[in-house]
């Protein structure tokens, strides 16, 4: 059956959705992982909520990272213990479409949830309401290029016994910078600043991934699944 | 010219070139930072702000570059070996690696020996200071994710694309000073005109850089060598060599 590229990404896409619905702690356990290790800081550090507002950019950003850094082990896993990894690299579809479309499922029932709890999480930590849509976008910007990123890291490491560790040893150094601007915009919008500088450069992060990281990502694929 | 570079592609001829290259490499290397360090540390008259503790700018500055040359030789080396499929790059980017690591580690550390009397601090979150430490993280993912295959070949395969990734940094760490208001000071010799330092400390820095790249080119050759020796060690020159 001939299918086109539109149509196979569409597929996939639907495909990885339904697979992850229907495994709903899954899905909830990397949101839950958020959840906690937001709840640690202000338990470890103060309560104060002066000195809640001064670290919940960080705090926020860096349960972020480590909530999506979690999840993304399973991007790949499942797929190529069963062999359907390699029916679809097999398939006539390029397979950076197929990464396209495992990425995007991936970000959507896990980064994109995560952004949607995420004001829940800073009026917890006495985020000001004005700083939220800065801290939303960034957010969103963020998981996407981090989603991306733990595409390549997913793939290098896909067939490793105990490539837990190893990926966000891979995935961290790259997503440092990520780090750097989305905390400081959340950090400028609270503040009450112009944080429009530290988006354009999340923006430009994003875009910057969003077009190499299929062909990174499907090249580790390449090699790993051999 | 091609044709030289062509047959560096082939192990045992790369292997007997390096053999030939690593006694000169080395020669060159200790009359360089021999001279680099008796002229930079007595005979370059001291800053005169820093006073004699710039002097260490003669370890760290040559350190600094080598572990950006270190991270770039190698991904080149992958991406080679990649693309090209010529095995011997493999070898290069694995032995590059722990040389530019070790190179990446020893700025790290100089530069904080420097830091505490100048800055009043061992460590500051500056930028070109967390990219330089990034870049390290970078070496260590890159030299582990080669040893978590069984599978050597995939190790390798899988490295070199991962270096190839991490490339994005090196222009990161190399404009950092210059991108931010950084607390390091920005380049005086590798720019565009006059260098803004004086012949007596110059002359020692520039010999000394250049010491450190034959010492990295020596310490490379007899890396590559080891690698291509456990790499080719079913084939039946490697046999001759051994025996002979």
């Amino acid at each position: 059956m001939n299918v086109g590229v539109a149509r196979g990404i569409w597929l996939v896409l639907t495909r990885e959705l339904r697979l992850g619905f229907r495994r709903p702690d899954q899905l909830l356990q990397p949101l839950v992982f958020f959840l906690i290790v937001t709840t640690l800081f202000p338990l470890a550090l103060s309560p104060l909520s002066s000195m809640l507002r001064a670290m919940a950019p960080g705090v926020l950003w860096v349960a972020a990272l480590l909530a999506s850094l979690l999840s993304m082990e399973t991007l790949f896993k499942a797929d190529a213990d069963d062999g359907t990894l390699e029916q679809l690299a097999l398939s006539a579809q390029p397979l950076g479409a197929i990464v396209v479309a495992k990425t995007i499922a991936h970000w959507l029932v896990s980064g994109a949830a995560l952004v949607a709890m995420s004001p829940l999480v800073a009026t917890a930590l006495s985020v000001p309401e004005r700083a939220l849509p800065t801290m939303l976008a960034s957010l969103a910007l963020g998981t996407l290029t981090l989603s991306w990123l733990g595409a390549i890291g997913a793939g290098l490491t896909v067939g490793l016994r105990r490539g837990g560790v190893l990926l966000s040893l891979i995935v961290l150094p790259l997503a440092m910078p990520l780090l750097i601007f989305g905390a400081s915009a959340t950090d400028r919008a609270i503040g009450g600043e112009d944080p429009a500088g530290a988006l354009y450069f999340l923006g430009a992060l994003c875009v910057f991934t969003t077009s190499l990281g299929p062909l990174a990502a499907s090249a580790a694929l390449r090699i790993t699944l051999e | 010219m091609w044709t030289w570079f062509h047959r560096l592609a082939s192990p045992p001829h790369l292997y007997r070139t390096a053999a030939a290259w690593a006694p000169w490499l080395a020669f060159a290397a200790v009359i360089l930072i021999g001279y680099g360090l008796v002229d930079g540390l007595v005979f370059a008259p001291p800053d005169y702000q820093q006073g004699d503790a710039f002097r260490i700018i003669y370890v760290h500055a040559p350190s600094a570059w080598l572990s950006l040359f270190g991270y770039t030789l190698m991904a080149v080396a992958g991406a080679v070996a990649l693309i090209w499929r010529i095995k011997v790059g493999y070898a290069v980017a694995a032995a590059a690696a722990p040389i530019g690591a070790s190179f990446t580690l020893s700025a790290l550390v100089t530069g904080s020996l420097w830091g505490r009397p100048m800055w009043g601090t061992y460590w500051a979150w500056d930028p070109r200071l967390t990219s330089e430490l990034i870049l390290l993280f970078l070496y260590f993912g890159v030299i582990s994710l080669r040893k978590a295959f069984e599978d050597p070949n995939r190790g390798d395969r899988a490295s070199a694309l991962l270096g190839i990734v991490g490339v994005v940094n090196v222009p990161i760490v190399h404009f950092s000073v210059y991108w931010w208001n950084s607390l390091h000071q920005g380049g005086t010799v590798m720019r565009l005109g006059k260098p803004e330092m004086p012949g007596s400390m110059l002359w020692p820095l520039l010999a000394m850089l250049a010491g450190f790249m034959c010492f990295f080119g020596a310490v490379l050759c007899v890396r590559v060598r080891a690698e291509i020796l456990s790499r080719e060690r079913q084939s039946t020159w490697v046999r001759e060599v051994v025996a002979a």
